[in-house]
């Protein structure tokens, strides 16, 4: 993974020092709140409905043991021993006190973390695929690319007061593990004839108005990418609405403009930045890539017969691993995901203890690293299939084995009313509801792949507009409310969901989900997934089902 | 008399009153200063930044952050090499940003402390990306 060298750890620093002289200057009454605001924010921390929210950044996701270790510390010393893993790929706290902040964030830099941009109206933290670099599937290591782009967009000077806040994610796969049609930018990297070459998407997103990006450039050449993001950047900061802050997001002004005008405007741009001296050197990117290495992989067989003696007598590992671990492009190694779904467990929460574990467990089974996915899971990416075994016991002893990866009951789930002061309805309770009206793992996994996705609010932080089926917390004259819709994706064939109709009382969900599922158990065909069944026969029998029964 | 940072010192502003830019636009004979604000067109004077000597550009407020890409086009794009001063809603822990993007002038926002501020202007010892008169970090580090 990258290491920092002396100019990114100073970097960190005296960001330290700088956010230490703000809230010290805060706490002193010499900044008033209406722009510290701002500027905590910048720093990924939030006031929230019960204390503040301290939001951590994980570039792309990725993290080593000692960083996990850390956490575990800082969850523990300065929060409440657990810690909540976004869809962002970050990690957040819940109770961090506001005056402590900059303690936390000196602990950070120590291990190479930060807080930085995970707020705000600026370029947040880079996202990408959760299994670059192991994927079967994938054309080229994504991560030197995100960490390139982070490094670009960290304490960019121009772009710091956007007209609203700015995800970009990055994706490398035939699959896309990224979402990149819903950001603000996407980067596709494709391989034509053998050369690397980008793709641009501008212009998607969720929250209030949902859109699919269009792809605003073609065939870019790698040295390009940084000159081109700027140009983009640009445009949107120049143009981009400032009047109301719903309309504010990069996707309202492509819109207004066309993609076609959007794209020439920024090219129009580009062509006075390109091969200027943003324009990325051979040096830099070898550096960067030189980070991402292949680690030191065995000569193993693919095959391990042990493996299949203990699927023949014992279904737990067998369920896990048929759900849980992926195929790996090296031979003999297995992608290994860590389900934080646990039922009675907020989703994506996690303890310092856990955090501990999964730490020692990378260190044994997978080169000391780990990952944060954006369905807010955890992966070991690289992990000897002899080993699995053995990982998956102590796994099942942490309580990280739940096998339930890509089913109904691995809910997306913002932490909602329960601690987010923007929240019309809380979704935890709602996400375990669920859960326990799904309790039985045999009919999940004949059910099979099926994304649920709940918001507590228009924000969409759970990506409700992309779950197979997604829920939406809304206010009505005080109560809360929720909106169902079906027939979203995140991936590569990616789509809106379709409101259902009127919206539910809590109380009503997992029944309406039930009815839900049982349309798609009567009307599919062979093995088919939710999303399939759903496109081939429409809304309707859907809508029949929950309002007329 | 308004105090202003230049060029890393304190000091009085001397400079009198600045034409807007429609008065800029309309005058025969173009005065040498003008105050240009966020929601107007940079564009439009883009073939007199070589006979202007200060340019002011306005903020707003302090979340308005499109004068940092006008001061970004006037120093890149169009060579613009007067005084390029900051003034409006100007906080001083912003100032470090204006200056990377080619402001060198600042006068800060009623209430804002001006010694502090010149503390603050300089920041970061690096910068990742391109900035004014710096080359983005990862050329330096390759040399």
């Amino acid at each position: 993974m990258y290491v920092y060298d002396e100019y990114d750890q100073k970097m960190v620093d005296e960001r330290v020092a700088q956010y230490r002289d703000q809230t010290n200057r805060f706490l002193a009454g010499k900044l008033p709140a209406e722009e510290f605001q701002h500027l905590r924010l910048r720093n990924g921390l939030y006031i929230q409905r019960l204390a503040p929210m301290l939001r951590i950044a994980v570039p792309y996701g990725l993290m080593s043991s000692r960083q996990l270790r850390k956490l575990a510390y800082i969850t523990r010393h300065f929060d409440r021993g657990y810690a909540h893993l976004t869809t962002r790929q970050n990690v957040q706290l819940n109770w961090p006190l506001l005056e402590e902040v900059p303690d936390i964030l000196e602990e950070l830099a120590s291990v190479e973390m930060h807080a930085i941009q995970s707020s705000g109206n600026c370029i947040r933290n880079v996202t990408s695929d959760q299994y670059a670099g192991v994927a079967q599937d994938e054309i080229e290591d994504s991560r030197p690319w995100a960490e390139i782009i982070r490094q670009w967009s960290t304490f960019h000077p121009e772009f710091n007061w956007l007209p609203r806040k700015f995800k970009i994610a990055v994706s490398s796969a035939t699959q896309d593990r990224a979402a990149v049609q819903v950001h603000d930018i996407g980067v596709r990297i494709l391989n034509n004839d053998g050369v690397t070459r980008f793709e641009i998407l501008a212009g998607g997103g969720l929250g209030r108005t949902p859109v699919i990006a269009p792809v605003i450039r073609q065939n870019l050449e790698p040295k390009h990418l940084l000159t081109y993001l700027e140009a983009i950047l640009r445009v949107y900061n120049r143009y981009g609405r400032r009047d109301n802050k719903y309309k504010a997001r990069i996707k309202i002004l492509v819109r207004a403009m066309t993609p076609a005008v959007f794209a020439e405007k920024v090219d129009a741009e580009w062509q006075t930045l390109k091969d200027g001296v943003g324009t990325l050197t051979d040096t830099e990117i070898s550096r960067v890539k030189g980070h991402f290495t292949i680690p030191p992989y065995e000569t193993l067989d693919d095959h391990v017969p042990e493996i299949d003696d203990r699927i023949a007598d014992n279904s737990g590992f067998s369920n896990w691993l048929k759900q849980n671990v992926k195929p790996h492009k090296q031979a003999g190694y297995a992608i290994v995901n860590l389900a934080l779904k646990q039922t009675g467990i907020p989703p994506g929460d996690i303890t310092d203890k856990q955090l501990e574990t999964v730490a020692d467990l990378a260190d044994e089974f997978s080169f000391g690293e780990a990952r944060v996915t954006h369905e807010q899971n955890l992966t070991l990416a690289d992990v000897p299939k002899r080993s699995l075994f053995s990982l998956w016991q102590a796994l099942v002893s942490a309580e990280l084995a739940t096998p339930n990866l890509g089913l109904l009951t691995d809910i997306i789930c913002c932490p909602g009313g329960d601690y987010c002061s923007l929240a019309n309805a809380k979704s935890i309770p709602v996400a375990e509801a669920i859960q326990r009206q799904f309790d039985d793992l045999d009919s999940l996994h004949v059910l099979g792949d099926l994304d649920l996705n709940i918001s507590g609010c228009m924000n969409a932080c759970g990506h409700h507009h992309v779950g197979n089926i997604g829920i939406l917390g809304v206010d009505k004259k005080g109560k809360e409310f929720y909106q169902v819709s079906i027939g979203g994706s995140g991936f590569e064939d990616a789509s809106l969901a379709k409101i259902l109709g009127p919206s539910f009382a809590r109380n009503e969900i997992p029944d309406v989900i039930q009815k839900l599922v049982n349309v798609h158990l009567d009307k599919r065909e062979g093995a088919e997934r939710f999303l399939d069944t759903y496109r081939r026969i429409g809304i309707d029998p859907y809508k029949q089902a929950v309002y007329t029964s | 008399m308004n105090q202003l940072i230049i060029d890393l010192e304190i000091t009085t502003d001397v400079t009198g009153p600045l034409a807007t830019l429609a008065e800029f636009l309309a005058a025969d004979q173009k005065p040498s200063a003008v105050l240009i604000d966020s929601d107007e067109d940079i564009e439009s004077i883009k073939e007199f930044a070589a006979t202007l000597s200060v340019i002011a550009l306005n903020f707003p407020s302090f979340l308005d952050g499109r004068a940092y890409s006008s001061a970004n086009l006037l120093r890149r794009e169009y060579g613009y090499k007067g005084e390029l001063r900051a003034v409006g809603d100007i906080r001083i822990d912003q100032l470090e940003q204006m200056a990377r993007c080619g402001f060198n002038a600042f006068q800060l926002a009623d209430g804002q402390n001006i010694e502090q501020g010149l503390e603050r202007l300089q920041g970061f010892s690096f910068s990742y990306q391109p900035a004014f008169n710096r080359e983005p970090l990862f050329r330096a580090r390759a040399s």
